[in-house]
C-alpha cells in the first residue's frame, strides 16, 4: 500500500471509530429516520386514496426519504468532528507532518460513505422487514446503494466544506436546519403532480432534494424510470464534484495558515 | 460563635472514594482559614458541603450559627462563595452578572446600580463591565467571580481556589483584596488553595487536608514550629575547609544532609546565626554562601504525609486531544 | 422571596434569548417551518374521501403548530438548564437561591414568555396567508389555554430531565418522546381516518384529545373540551412531579 493509501485508511478508519464512540451519532441517524417514516407511513397512509397515487404502499413511498435523511445526518456529525478537529489543533498538528492535507479529507470522507452503507444497509433491511419489495429488483438495490454512496460523499464534502470554513462545530450544527428545510418543503411526503398550493409545488421542483428522494422512489416503487435516475444521478454528482472543488480549496486556505 | 463549624463531616460519592473523611473545623469569626491541599484532597468537596451544594453523607456542619443541612436557606442567605469554576454566563455582561446576582439576593432595586459600581470599580472591572463575559481573561472571570460573591455583604466567604492559574499580578492584587476584608470588614474568609505561599502568607490559620483528612492544623508559624527549627547552610570558598565548617556548625546543632556544603539544624533558633559567623570568622574559614532556612509549611506537608506538596503540578485544563494511531514522521 | 429568585431566573433567560438569535430563531422557525411544509404541501390531503374538518387544512395544521411549539418551546428552554447545569452555572443560582422551586419557577416563566411571542408570530402568519376561524374567534382562546397547558408540561418535563442528566448531551432524550407524542397524534388527518396500529397509538395518545379539541375550537364547535382540558392537566401535575425529585437529584449530587 502507498503511504498516501494508508494515511487515508487510517483517517477513515479514525473518522469511523469516533462516530462509533459516540452513540448519540449512530443511534440518531439510524433511529431517527426510521421513526418519522413509521410517523408519515402511518399518519399519511390515507394519501393513497388519492387518485393519481403512484403506489398503494405508502411505506414504500415513503422509505426514500431515510436514504437522503441519513446522509444528511452523517453529513452534521462528520462536519461537527472536523471542526473539533480544527478547534483542538488537531489538524494543526498534522499539518506539520509530511502527510498531504488531502489525506485528511480523504479520509474524513472515507468514514462519512462507510457511515452512509452501513445506514442504507439498516433501512432497507427495515424497508424489505415490513414488506416492502424494490420494484427494480436485485439490481435495483445495488444502484441504490450506489447512489446512497454517491449522496453521503456529497454532503459529507459539503459538511466538511462548513466545518473548514468556519472552524466551529456550534457553526456547523446551525447549518442543520437549513437542511431539514431542504428535506421538508420537497417531494418528501407527497408526489409533486399532487401539491395543491402552486407556491409549494414550484419550490420543491426547484430543490434539488426532491430529485435525489424520487431518484431513490422510482427504483423503490416504479422500476427502471431513466429520466428520475438520470436527474438523480446528474443532481448528485454535481453537488458532489462541487462541494469536493468548494471543500480542497477550504482546506488549502486552512492548511497555508 | 464560631463562623464555620463541622463535626466529623463525611462525604463519599457513589463508586467513588470518600472524598471527604471525618473532618472537624472552628473558625472563628473573622478569621481567615487556608484549607491547603493538593489536588484530589477534598477541598471543593468540603466547600460544597458547608455552602449547602452537597449534602454531607454523615457529620454536620453549621456555618454563620445555622445547620447545612436543615436550614440551608438562612445559610445561602449569610453566604457568599466564589467555586473553583468561575460559572458565568459567556453572553452576559460582567454589569449584567452583578445585576442579576443582586435580584437573585433579593436586593432591593435602588440599592441595585450603585453596590454593581462600587464592587465593579473595588475588582478593577470598571471599564470591561459592559463587555460580554466571553471576552474575558481568566483573571478577569476571576475578579467578577470574587465581586459577586460580595454582592450581599456576606459575613462569611468561600473562595475555593481562587488565585489557580492567575498571574503574579492578579495573585497579589486579590490577596490584597481578601485581606482587607477581613481586616476592614469582618469577613470570615474559608480559602482552599494548592499554594503554600498563598496560605503562608494570607491565613490566620492552616488546616492541612490530604486524602479527606485534616493531617495538621494551626497558625503558619505554629505548624512550621511543629516540624522544627531553623536550619543553617554553609557552603565552603574553598571545598578543603569542608570539614572544618562542618565541626564548627556541629557546636549549634544535630547535622543535616546538605547537597552543596554542610548543614545543621539549629538548636537555638534565627538567634544562633550571629554566633555561627563569629566563629567562622574567628577560625579564619571563607564561606562563599551561608543561608538561613526557615521551615515552610512543605516541610510541615512533608513530616506528615511523607510526600511534597511542591512537587505536584498545579491543576491544569486537560486539553483533549484525539488519539490517532500515527506515528509522528 | 421566591418570586425575587424566579424573576431573576426569568430575565437572565429571556435577556439571552432575545438578545442572541441563534437562541430565538429555532422555536420561531420549527413551527413557521412545519406550518408551511403541511399546510403548503399537503393540503390536497383535504381532498381524501372522509375528511370532515370544515376550515380548509390551514386552519386544520394551524391547531397542531401552536401546540406544537408550545411543547418544543417548552423544550427548548429545557436545553437552556442542562447548559446551566454543565457550566456550572446552575450552582451559582443554586447558591444564591434561598428557595430553589423559584429557580423553576423563572425557568417556567421565561419558556412561556418565550412560547407567546413565538404564537404571536404564528398566528399573524396564519391570519396573514388567509386562514379562516369559524364560531366567534373567542374560542381561539381555548386553543391557547390547552396549548399553554402543553408549554408548562414540557418545560417541566424538559428541566427534569435536564436536572438529572446535567449535561447538553441530554438534548435528545428531551426532546424524541416530545417529538415522538406529537407526531403519534393526529397530526395529517382527523383522527377517523387513521387505520391499523397508528390508530390504535393515537387513542391511547394524550395529545390526540388536545389536538382534536383545540380543532374544534378553531371551528367554533367545540367538543371533548373536559377530555381535553383533563389530558393537559394531568401531564403538567405528572412532570412538575417529575420535575421536583429532578430537582432534589441536582440537589443531592452537587
Ligand atoms: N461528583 C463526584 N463524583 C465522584 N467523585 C468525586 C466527585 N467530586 C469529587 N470526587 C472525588 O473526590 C475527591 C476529592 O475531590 P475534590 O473535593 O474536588 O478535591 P480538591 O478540590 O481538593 O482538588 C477526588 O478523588 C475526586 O475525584
Ligand atoms: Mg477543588
Amino acid at each position: 500500500m502507498s503511504a498516501f493509501a494508508d494515511q487515508v485508511f487510517l483517517l477513515a478508519r479514525r473518522s469511523v471509530v469516533r462516530t462509533i464512540r459516540q452513540p448519540a451519532n449512530v443511534v440518531f441517524p439510524l433511529v431517527f429516520p426510521m421513526l418519522l417514516l413509521a410517523v408519515n407511513s402511518g399518519g399519511l397512509k390515507a394519501e393513497t386514496r388519492l387518485p393519481g397515487f403512484p403506489t398503494k404502499s405508502f411505506v414504500a413511498f415513503a422509505l426514500a426519504v431515510p436514504f437522503i435523511q441519513g446522509a444528511l445526518f452523517a453529513t452534521m456529525n462528520a462536519g461537527t468532528d472536523l471542526a473539533r478537529d480544527i478547534q483542538t489543533g488537531f489538524l494543526s498538528r498534522l499539518s506539520l507532518t509530511p502527510m498531504r492535507g488531502i489525506a485528511v479529507l480523504a479520509g474524513q470522507l472515507g468514514g462519512v460513505v462507510t457511515m452512509g452503507v452501513i445506514q442504507a444497509t439498516v433501512y432497507l433491511s427495515v424497508g424489505l422487514a415490513v414488506g416492502v419489495r424494490p420494484a427494480s429488483g436485485a439490481l435495483g438495490v445495488l444502484v441504490l446503494f450506489g447512489f446512497a454512496l454517491l449522496v453521503s460523499l456529497g454532503f459529507g464534502a459539503l459538511g466538511a466544506f462548513a466545518a473548514l470554513r468556519t472552524g466551529s462545530g456550534e457553526a456547523v450544527q446551525s447549518i442543520f436546519p437549513a437542511f431539514f428545510v431542504f428535506l421538508f418543503i420537497s417531494s418528501m411526503n407527497i408526489p409533486r403532480n399532487l401539491i395543491a398550493a402552486g407556491w409549494f409545488r414550484d419550490l420543491a421542483t426547484a430543490n434539488p432534494v426532491s430529485y435525489l428522494i424520487e431518484c431513490v422512489r422510482s427504483l423503490l416503487i416504479t422500476g427502471w424510470d431513466g429520466q428520475a435516475l438520470a436527474l438523480g444521478f446528474g443532481i448528485a454528482a454535481a453537488i458532489t464534484v462541487v462541494a469536493l472543488a468548494l471543500a480542497s480549496w477550504a482546506l488549502r486556505v486552512r492548511m497555508a495558515r | 460563635m464560631d463562623a464555620i463549624e463541622a463535626e466529623h463531616l463525611v462525604r463519599e460519592f457513589k463508586n467513588g472514594p470518600r472524598a471527604v473523611d471525618r473532618i472537624d473545623l472552628a473558625v472563628r469569626s473573622g478569621e481567615i482559614y487556608g484549607f491547603l491541599g493538593p489536588n484530589g484532597a477534598g477541598k471543593s468537596t468540603t466547600v460544597h458541603m458547608l455552602t449547602t451544594l452537597l449534602p454531607p453523607t454523615a457529620g454536620t456542619a453549621r456555618v454563620a450559627g445555622y445547620d447545612v443541612v436543615h436550614e440551608g436557606p438562612q445559610v445561602r442567605m449569610r453566604i457568599g462563595a466564589a467555586l473553583q469554576e468561575a460559572a458565568l454566563d459567556p453572553l452576559l455582561t460582567g454589569r449584567e452578572h452583578l445585576r442579576l446576582q443582586a435580584s437573585l439576593q433579593a436586593m432591593p432595586r435602588n440599592e441595585r446600580r450603585a453596590r454593581a459600581g462600587e464592587l465593579l470599580a473595588r475588582v478593577g472591572l470598571s471599564e470591561a463591565a459592559d463587555r460580554k463575559v466571553g471576552g474575558y481573561s481568566g483573571g478577569m472571570k476571576r475578579r467578577l467571580d470574587l465581586a459577586l460573591a460580595l454582592v450581599h455583604r456576606p459575613p462569611v466567604l468561600f473562595l475555593d481556589e481562587p488565585t489557580t492559574g492567575l498571574d503574579i499580578q492578579s495573585r497579589t492584587a486579590l490577596w490584597g483584596e481578601v485581606g482587607r476584608l477581613a481586616r476592614e470588614e469582618g469577613v470570615t474568609v474559608f480559602l482552599t488553595t494548592q499554594y503554600l505561599e498563598e496560605a503562608d502568607v494570607l491565613a490566620d490559620r492552616v488546616g492541612i487536608i490530604d486524602h479527606g483528612r485534616i493531617v495538621a492544623e494551626g497558625t503558619p508559624a505554629e505548624l512550621k514550629a511543629q516540624v522544627g527549627r531553623p536550619s543553617v547552610e554553609a557552603v565552603p570558598a574553598d571545598p578543603a575547609d569542608r570539614k572544618l565548617v562542618g565541626e564548627i556548625l556541629a557546636r549549634f546543632g544535630e547535622p543535616i544532609t546538605s547537597a552543596k556544603g554542610v548543614a545543621v539544624r539549629l538548636r537555638e533558633g534565627e538567634s544562633d546565626l550571629a554566633g555561627i559567623v563569629r566563629a567562622l570568622d574567628a577560625d579564619e574559614l571563607k564561606v562563599e554562601h551561608l543561608q538561613l532556612h526557615q521551615p515552610s509549611l512543605d516541610d510541615v506537608f512533608l513530616a506528615k504525609t511523607g510526600r511534597s506538596l511542591e512537587g505536584e503540578a498545579p491543576e491544569e485544563e486537560q486539553s483533549a486531544r484525539p488519539g490517532l494511531a500515527m506515528e509522528p514522521a | 422571596m421566591s418570586f425575587a429568585v424566579a424573576r431573576a431566573v426569568a430575565w437572565r433567560t429571556l435577556h439571552n434569548v432575545f438578545t442572541h438569535p441563534s437562541l430565538l430563531i429555532p422555536s420561531l422557525i420549527f413551527p413557521l417551518f412545519f406550518f408551511t411544509a403541511f399546510a403548503g404541501g399537503l393540503s390536497r390531503v383535504r381532498d381524501v374521501p372522509g375528511f370532515d374538518f370544515p376550515l380548509g387544512y390551514t386552519a386544520f395544521q394551524f391547531a397542531f403548530v401552536v401546540l406544537q411549539s408550545a411543547a418544543f418551546g417548552g423544550v427548548f428552554t429545557g436545553f437552556g438548564i442542562a447548559r446551566d447545569f454543565e457550566s456550572g452555572f446552575a450552582r451559582r443560582l443554586m447558591l444564591a437561591a434561598p428557595n430553589r422551586a423559584g429557580i423553576v419557577l423563572g425557568y417556567g416563566a421565561a419558556a412561556l414568555i418565550r412560547w407567546l411571542f413565538t404564537v404571536a408570530v404564528v398566528t399573524g402568519v396564519a391570519f396573514a396567508v388567509g386562514m379562516k376561524v369559524g364560531g366567534s374567534g373567542v374560542d381561539l382562546f381555548g386553543l391557547y389555554a390547552l396549548a399553554l397547558l402543553l408549554n408548562v408540561a414540557a418545560l417541566l418535563w424538559a428541566s427534569g430531565v435536564a436536572m438529572r442528566l446535567r449535561t447538553m448531551q441530554a438534548g435528545p432524550v428531551m426532546q424524541m418522546p416530545v417529538f415522538l407524542t406529537l407526531f403519534f397524534a393526529p397530526v395529517y388527518v382527523p383522527l377517523s381516518l387513521l387505520k391499523g396500529w397508528i390508530h390504535a397509538v393515537a387513542v391511547v395518545n394524550p395529545l390526540t384529545r388536545v389536538l382534536e379539541a383545540g380543532r374544534g375550537f378553531l371551528a367554533g364547535s367545540p367538543t371533548d373540551v373536559g377530555a381535553a382540558f383533563a389530558a393537559a392537566l394531568a401531564l403538567a401535575a405528572l412532570f412538575s412531579l417529575w420535575a421536583v425529585r429532578g430537582l432534589r437529584n441536582a440537589e443531592s449530587a452537587g
